[in-house]
Parts: C-alpha cells; structure tokens; sequence
C-alpha cells in the first residue's frame, strides 16, 4: 500500500510526472508556478534527468519541440503570459504530431493581468489557441490528488496520440496542500519508444523526418487530414467528466478545476436549504462531454455555468445542453476567487427564492 | 592505366536536387557539411535541424534525420534534442534572418551554455525566401526591397557581426568566419566546419562557423560577379578569422 | 614531371547553368552547352576534358553537386 504524503499542488504535478518516467524539464520563471520548476531542478539531477531553466518561454517551447523530435518524455510548465508565448511552437508540435505535456498554472488576464488564481485561458487551451487547424488535450484537476493522476495520463495520451497534452490548473491548485497517493516509478524500459518516426539517428533504416511543413498544399491537407481523424479518435475514446449528486437533481451546476471543488459546496449548501443541486465538472475540457451534458440537462430547472473568467466554457455548455433546460451564467475575472457564498446567492437569485 | 573516382558526391546528401537559385553558394555548404559528416562517420547518429528560409527544405537535402524549426528557434530545437540524446550529434543550418534577427536571443544563450550542437550560419547579407528585404547584415548603402535607397545607419542601424557577438560567449568552443567564393576558401570553410563539429563530438561545447554566401537572385547581378561582390564588399564588413579553437590541430 | 591526367563528369540534368566551375576552372576545360537540359538551362560541359588536371576546382564551386571528377592512377 503505498504512503499518503501532504504536498503542494505543482510539486506533486513535478514528482507525478517523474513517476510517469519524464526526466526532461524545461522551464521558465513565471509566477504562479515556480514551485514546479524549482522541484524539478531539485528533484532531477536525483533520478538522473535533466532540467533546464530556459531563456524564455518561446526557447522553452522549441525545447520541447526538440525533445519531443526524439520520441523522449518531457514536459514543461508556465503560467498565461507564458503560455501565450508559446503558442506558435504549440502550433508546430501539433502538425509534427510530437508528445509533450504542458502545464498552464493559469492567472489574471488579459495582458499582464496579475498572479490571481484564474480560468482565463480556457479558450486558448482548449480552442487551439495557436495558427491553424489542431486542438489539445486539456486536462483540468481539481484535487491535488487529480493532478496526480492526470499528470500520468497526460504522458500516456501524448505518447498514445502522438499530442501535446495540457494540464491546465491555476494558483489554488498549485499552491493548495493535500495528502496524496504517488503512483510507482514507472521503468524506463517500458516506455514507448516510437521507433517508427523519432529521431534517433538513421542507423540501419531510411532517414526520419518531422516536420510541420509542406509547401504542396495537397499533402500539407492530408497531413491535416491525419490529424482531423485522431482528433476524432479522441473525441470518441478520452472524454472524462465527474458527476456529483446529478441522481435527483433538478439544478445542474458546471464547473471545472478549482471552480469545480467550490461547487460542491454550493452543492451541499443547497441541499440544506431544500434545494436539490448537483455538480457536473468536465475534466477533459477538450473533448468537451457534450453528449454526457446534453443527457444530463434534459428536464431539469436550471444549469448553472460558473468559471473565473467571463464565461468561457459556457459556450461548450450552450452547445452540449441546446435547449434543454436554461442556463445561466456566473463568473469572476481578473483573479477573483468566488466563494461558496456568492455562488449560492446567485443561484437563488436565478431561482427567484 | 585507368581512372579513379577521387571527387563526388557525398553520402550523406540524399538525391533531391536542390531548390537554390542557380549559383547560390547554399549548395556547396550544403555539400562540405555532408563531405564532414561522411568523413567524422556519423551520419548515422546525426540529426539536421533546418530554418525557415531558402534553407527551410534541407531537411530532404541532408541524408540524416532531419526536422525544421520555427523561425529562429532552431538552437533551442537543437538543445532539447540534445539534452534528450547526449549521444547523437546536432547541427543547426540558419541564414542571417533566422539566426541573426528573430532568432538572437536563441543562438546567444546556446552559445553561453555551451550547449553541444553545431551551427552552420549562413550570412548572405539579405533575406532571401522572402524576396530580397533588409537583413541584419545588409550593408550600409546596400539596396534591398526594403531599402530601395541603400541601407541608412540612421533608421535602419548597423551590419550585425555575429561572430564578434558570439565570442564573446564563454561556453563556445569552436567559432570561425570563412567563405566560400573560392576553391581555396571552400576548403578553408570545410576544415572549420569539421572543427565545429569535432567541438560537439569531444564534448568541447558550442561550435559555430559563419560562412559568407551569394545570392546573385536578390543581389540582383550574376553568380560569378556575386563571387566578386562578396569578396569586394562583405569581406571588409566581415573579417574573416578564427574567432574561438579550443579543438586543437589533433584530429 | 608528367601533368597529372584527370576527368569530369557533369550531371546535365542537375546542372542549373550558374557557371561557376567555368570561372575557375584553370585549364578552361568546361563551356556551356548548347542545348537545354529540362530544367531550361544550359549546362556545363566538360567540353575539352583532355586538359582536365583533376584538381577538383569546379566539384568544390559547384553549388548544386554534379560533378565528379576522376584521375588517372595505375592499374592495379
């Protein structure tokens, strides 16, 4: 039985993927998530791996990209700003279809904004966020041990869909501490080694390459025609969500990450005084559940959407729950935290009690 | 008596036909990079690292597993290679937009780590793929699609010497300036190269040579006067040098 | 001492007519042909390969690697 330890939020996302057998880190100092890179620069050298503190987030990116080149797990971490820098190198490993993760401790935005908790940069993840035609898979925790355990499912899909996967979390997450359960060491030698297409050096085969790029618009269209039919395949296959106390529902929260642990508040605060609510939180923001949402909203009074941003996943609400059951909205930007207490006055003031 | 083959073309090009211009000297880097790579024998553990610009389609050009990084990027592609895979060898081919404008900061914290990759720069005075714009290193007075009336230091600032920047770095190990308007030169550039090389291959650090080119096409005058041109005019700008040798003469 | 005796090979259809192995070959053995290959240019030539020293000048200016040169040795 392995041991329950008490951890911070990012250093359990650092050891989580070195259990998951990463031993490359490249990073960049950017609040709210230097607890991560620091663990890594700590924690590496320990387990013979390697970390790199970068230049910038746009050399940290192409990092990855280069790691990634060699069929090599390797992950890094940032917050917004950083994330938005990103972008274009995000862009080349989804066409070059190379697998990392990445982790997005998200904050106050737009522009500079601030270091405040935040679900700002849920479009940006989970709509592409750089050039071109391509989506991530986006994975939102909202426990310390969540993170944990997406953590190593993220390197298992990069490797499985040959994809950047994103862990998006924001300040509470990573700075939040809880007792954990670590998974085992993964052994190196069963990691995948994607032989087919890495570069490894062309001993004894053809010469490998990957690349973003053709300048024949008929071949870069099948190469993203690739693309489209594993982005179905994982829109088919990955989508995971949490259902708490939906059985008798008649009000229908959403929320994701941080959101999502408040929301049980909400919920168990709403119940008290009579009124029967309960939680639908999407862990993969992309493939959003729409079909399991759409079930789900079907005869009920109200869905209540509530994000720290302007409203962002309520598209992907709109779209799953059509017009089924009425949605509203509740939200706070710029870093504001909502407590169980306002959320709950709304949803009164929505019900008109 | 019979004859031999004494010269041709080196294993580690594939077939393709390069897509330069006529008498754009990319090809024969292109060909003395190969020529080292055959010669040190690791084709087989090298990986290329193309650029964007002319140079953007070398990755079919070189006979090794090969990948192109995002404008400017490609030092930082280069180290997570490398960081991932100690034992294969890493080169980076850029032109002077690549490596000398967007993609500055890049080869300057390469260099300073002493990261354990090879850079073929390539300096050429002018953006070539894009259709002849101001580089960098464009010369004062030099016309340009973006200077139709002559580079100005005043709006437009200074030729950037890159390898006088770049030694300056205390991780780099191996730096030259060559050319290759030349047989001679040619040769001279290929030693520096293999220098380059041999700076990753001993552990040594950074290794980089900065090799004058044509580009009759967007300097507008034919590849044998661009020959001339790049002796007259950029040689004065660039001088010509071992910068950095930390390899030695053994090899 | 005997000049050494060389040869040049010069792939026409991969030649791109630059005409930099003309510039500095020494003994002027390569001239544009007349013809066009399917790329549209006129290649190099080794038109007058008997003066040919093998000194490799035009395979290290060729920018697009189609020449090969040979020199003549003693049969084994």
């Amino acid at each position: 039985m392995a041991e329950r330890v008490l951890v911070k939020g990012t250093e359990a996302i650092g050891e989580a993927a070195i259990r998951a057998g990463c031993r490359l880190f490249f990073g960049y100092p950017i609040t709210p998530q230097n607890e991560l890179p620091e663990y890594m620069s700590k924690r590496m050298p320990e387990v013979g791996g390697t970390f790199l503190q970068t230049e910038s987030e746009v050399a940290t990116i192409n990092m990855v990209y280069g790691a990634a080149c060699t069929g090599t797990r390797v992950m890094t971490s940032t917050s917004s700003p950083g994330f938005s820098l990103m972008q274009e190198g995000i862009s080349y490993m989804a066409c070059a279809q190379l697998p990392a993760v990445l982790v997005n401790v998200v904050r106050g935005g737009p522009g500079l904004g601030d270091i405040q908790p935040s679900q700002g940069d849920y479009w940006q993840a989970t709509k592409g966020g750089g050039h071109g035609d391509y989506k991530l898979i986006v994975l939102a925790p909202s426990t310390v041990q969540e993170a944990v355990d997406l953590t190593v499912l993220a390197f298992d899909l990069a490797d499985k869909y040959r994809t950047p996967v994103v862990i998006i979390a924001d300040g509470v997450i990573g700075q939040m501490m809880e007792p954990v359960t670590f998974p085992e060491f993964r052994n190196l030698n069963t990691l995948p080694k994607h032989d087919d297409w890495a570069l490894t050096g062309a001993n004894g085969r053809e010469k490998h390459i990957v690349v973003s790029f053709d300048i024949d618009p008929h071949v870069l269209e099948k190469m993203n025609l690739e693309i489209v039919e594993k982005l179905r395949k994982i829109e088919a296959n990955e989508k995971r969500w949490e259902e708490y106390k939906l059985e008798d529902a008649e009000i229908v929260i959403t929320a994701f990450g941080t959101v999502g642990r408040i929301a049980k508040s909400v919920v168990e605060q709403a119940r008290k005084e009579g009124i029967k609510a309960g939680l639908f939180r999407p862990i993969t923001l992309w493939p959003f559940p729409y079909e399991r949402l759409e079930e789900i909203s079907k005869g009920k009074k109200l869905i209540l959407d509530v994000e720290m941003n302007m409203g962002q996943m309520l598209e992907d609400v709109k779209l799953a729950v059509k017009d089924h059951a009425r949605i509203e909205f509740y939200g706070r930007m710029g870093g504001v935290v909502p407590t169980p207490d306002e959320i709950f006055e709304a949803l009164k003031k929505f019900l008109n009690v | 008596m019979a004859f031999q083959v004494i010269l041709k073309r080196p294993e580690s090009l594939t077939q393709r036909e390069f897509t330069y211009c006529p008498g754009c000297t990319h090809g024969i880097i292109h060909r003395i990079i190969a020529e080292v790579i055959d010669e040190l024998g690791i084709r087989e553990k090298t990986i290329a690292v193309a650029p964007i610009g002319c140079s953007v389609f070398a990755y079919q050009f070189f006979n090794t597993d090969a990948t192109v990084a995002a404008h400017g990027r490609a030092p930082a592609v280069a180290t997570g290679m490398k960081r991932a895979r100690p034992d294969l060898y890493v080169f980076t081919y850029q032109g002077d937009g690549d490596l000398a404008a967007i993609g500055t900061a890049e080869i300057v914290h390469a260099a300073n780590r002493g990261e354990k990759i090879t850079t073929i720069f390539v300096n050429n005075a002018i953006y070539g793929m894009t259709g002849g714009q101001m580089a960098p290193t464009t010369l004062l007075g030099m016309k340009t699609t973006t200077t139709p009336y002559g580079r100005k230091a005043d709006n437009d600032g200074y030729p950037l010497h890159v390898a006088e920047i770049i030694k300056e770095a205390r991780g780099v190990a191996f730096l030259a300036r060559t050319k290759v308007n030349t047989p001679q030169d040619v040769q001279k550039t290929k030693k520096a190269i293999k220098k380059a090389f041999l700076a990753q291959i001993k552990g040594l650090g950074f290794g980089m040579v900065e090799v004058l080119s044509t580009c009759p096409t967007n300097w507008g005058i034919d590849p044998v006067s661009a020959l001339k041109w790049l002796e007259e005019h950029m040689v004065p700008e660039y001088p010509l040098g071992v910068f950095v040798d930390k390899v030695g003469d053994e090899q | 001492m005997p000049r050494v005796k060389g040869k040049i090979e010069i792939d026409q259809e991969r030649c791109k007519g630059c005409g930099l192995c003309i510039s500095v070959c020494p003994m002027k053995v390569i001239d544009f042909g007349e013809g066009f290959n399917a790329k549209g240019y006129h290649p190099a030539e080794p038109k007058y390969v008997e003066k040919c020293i093998a000194c490799g000048f035009c395979y290290n200016m060729c920018p697009d690697v189609c020449i090969t040169v040979y020199r003549e040795v003693e049969s084994a």
